[in-house]
């Protein structure tokens, strides 16, 4: 029984990593934009889906005890609605500006969430998030929840896959392979960049929202830049960056691997494993090097041609 | 419109580059129908000549005209739409697509670019493509490069992929399109091949053509009339005998002999 919980557990969030993930994959992987900055876009799908969901309470606004399927295409929309002023005014100059600029708005969000209090709740976070499926209990709740991850996840794959093999998607691509021969064959690549960096941060607010739901509990202890933003970019590069499919591998795959050092480490005697939390980051650095250098391409890679 | 309105008129473009100066109010036609050629040293501003006119340099004075409408400073993907395509000097291809994905992306005002089309309309979309996809043939077979349309771009030779970049601008339907030397590196055999495809789609299909090139037994046989440029000017015009024999060309080509053309 706690192998099957620890098992829906895992994949649980392996699936909601798959949501970032595949959003980067459309920013990164079909667009080339370096979004440093996952962070902020998960955040503003959480705090959204969470406010819009929680109970009434006095520390924060909100409490609105909506459902959850109005609340997470709220959070995505939340993402967007953030995406969309960084994107238009950091992506008309040059693309290597977003970089700089997603990783300023993630630190703007990370403190506006630590010490706006009465939207947030600050640091004491937002309690009493429902998670669906939570009457029927355990284990049947928590599988039933996996499966409803499952299936999100499934129609963003669905929906990666259809913007991918898409004239759009060629268009994206085009802009990633050369921006100046992208003008000459008609493409605004501003604009196509805009519409990518917008959809792929609705992915990550998406995933925000499965997240807060999960949790039951939204902090900004759950908003570490490692875990959040630069762990996607593991998962994404070591899974094969644009290739759908890839990303949603690598999100699993580098996700267990992730939790079964997090086990590891709790094995070992006292100091140590204090020590080994950044041992865990310094090896998930140095693994993504070795792929980098052993297999660019990750596990499964771009394939030419597979778009019609 | 006036049939009188040449393809291409540019009047007084001048683009400088913080104090040097690339182009100096060139001004020259295009003739409806014609291949014009545009020759000079390295350094005399041809490039910048194409660059400017295609939108992707905003010139600092000067008009351009596209068959009488003035089109200066419009963005290169307006000027795509509105039937002006040009070829880059070394090939810029998409590297991680197909020969034939290079072409069918080049098409202007596709629906399945428009969100949320592809999601929601995707018969129609489907019908586009399969569209697409068999002008995109009838181009590399025009092209005899039907062989290597699954091909990655990247496998293609340094001429092959000249070829390409005149394919991905005949997609775009324009009626006027600006080659970037289309000889240069091109071995004899697929020089002949070029020099033949583009005489062939100027008269049987009509599109005018700017071609710059420093092969000047080329240029003697496609093109009429000739422009020089040096210095950001243009020095001379005609037809190739009358520049060639410009008293001011020949001055400026003096020490090409010994610096050939790359």
């Amino acid at each position: 029984m706690d192998a099957a919980l620890y098992a829906a557990t895992l994949l649980t969030l392996a699936a909601i990593y798959a949501a970032f993930s595949l959003g980067l994959n459309l920013q990164w992987g079909l667009t080339g934009l370096m979004n440093f900055g996952g962070l902020a876009f998960v955040a503003a799908g959480a705090y959204t889906a969470a406010l819009l969901t929680a109970a009434p309470s006095g520390t924060h606004v909100g409490g609105f005890g909506l459902p959850w399927w109005l609340a997470w295409p709220a959070g995505a929309l939340a993402a967007a609605l953030l995406a969309l002023p960084v994107g238009a005014v950091s992506l008309r100059v040059r693309t290597d500006y977003l970089a700089i600029a997603t990783i300023g708005i993630a630190e703007i969000v990370r403190l506006a969430v630590r010490n706006e209090d009465w939207l947030t709740g600050g640091p004491l976070g937002i309690t009493g998030i429902p998670r669906p499926f939570e009457g029927l209990g355990q284990p049947w709740g928590q599988l039933a929840y996996l499966g409803l991850a499952c299936a999100a996840v499934a129609g963003l794959y669905a929906l990666a896959e259809a913007t991918a093999r898409s004239p759009f998607g060629r268009a994206l691509r085009a802009v990633r392979d050369d921006e100046e021969a992208a003008k000459a064959v008609g493409k605004n690549p501003a604009r196509l960049r805009v519409q990518a960096f917008v959809l792929g941060a609705a992915f990550m607010g998406l995933g925000g929202a499965m997240m807060a739901a999960f949790f039951k509990f939204m902090s900004p202890e759950a908003l570490e830049p490692v875990t959040v933003t630069f762990l996607v970019w593991v998962m994404l590069i070591a899974g094969g960056s644009g290739n759908n499919r890839g990303a949603v591998l690598g999100a699993v795959a580098v996700w267990a691997v992730w939790a079964a050092t997090d086990w590891l480490a709790a094995q070992l005697p006292g100091e140590l494993a204090t020590r080994a939390a950044y041992v865990r980051l310094f090896l998930i650095g140095l693994a993504l090097q070795l792929i980098l250098i052993a297999r660019p391409q990750g596990l499964i890679g771009e394939r030419i041609g597979t778009q019609r | 419109m006036t049939g009188a309105a040449p393809a291409l008129a540019v009047r007084g473009l001048t683009k400088r580059f913080g104090g040097f100066v690339a182009l100096d109010g060139v001004s020259l036609n295009v003739p409806e129908g014609s291949i014009t050629g545009l020759i000079g040293p390295n350094g005399a501003g041809k490039s910048t000549l194409f660059a400017t006119v295609a939108g992707f340099l905003a010139p600092e004075a000067g008009t351009v005209r596209l068959r009488g409408a003035d089109v200066t400073g419009l963005p290169p993907w307006r000027l795509h739409r509105i039937g002006l395509a040009r070829t880059f000097q070394i090939p810029r291809l998409f590297a991680r697509m197909t020969v034939r994905e290079n072409l069918m992306v080049a098409a202007p005002g596709q629906a399945g670019e428009r969100l949320p089309l592809p999601w929601i309309a995707r018969a129609r979309i489907a019908r586009e493509e399969a569209a697409l996809r068999d002008r995109a043939d009838a181009v590399l077979a025009r092209l005899n490069l039907a062989g290597h349309a699954e091909a990655p771009a990247t496998a293609l030779s340094g001429g092959q992929k000249k070829l390409v970049e005149l394919g991905r601008a005949l997609m775009s339907g324009a009626r006027i399109i600006l080659l970037d030397e289309p000889a240069a590196g091109v071995n004899r055999t697929l020089l002949r091949e070029i020099a033949a495809t583009i005489a062939s789609l100027n008269r049987e299909d009509g599109i005018t053509f700017l071609v710059i090139e420093h092969d000047l037994d080329l240029v003697a046989e496609l093109c009429d009339p000739v422009h020089a440029m040096a210095e950001g000017r243009v020095i001379a015009s005609g037809t190739m005998a009358e520049v060639r024999n410009d008293p001011q060309v020949a001055e400026a080509y003096l020490g090409m002999a010994i610096a050939p053309a790359e």
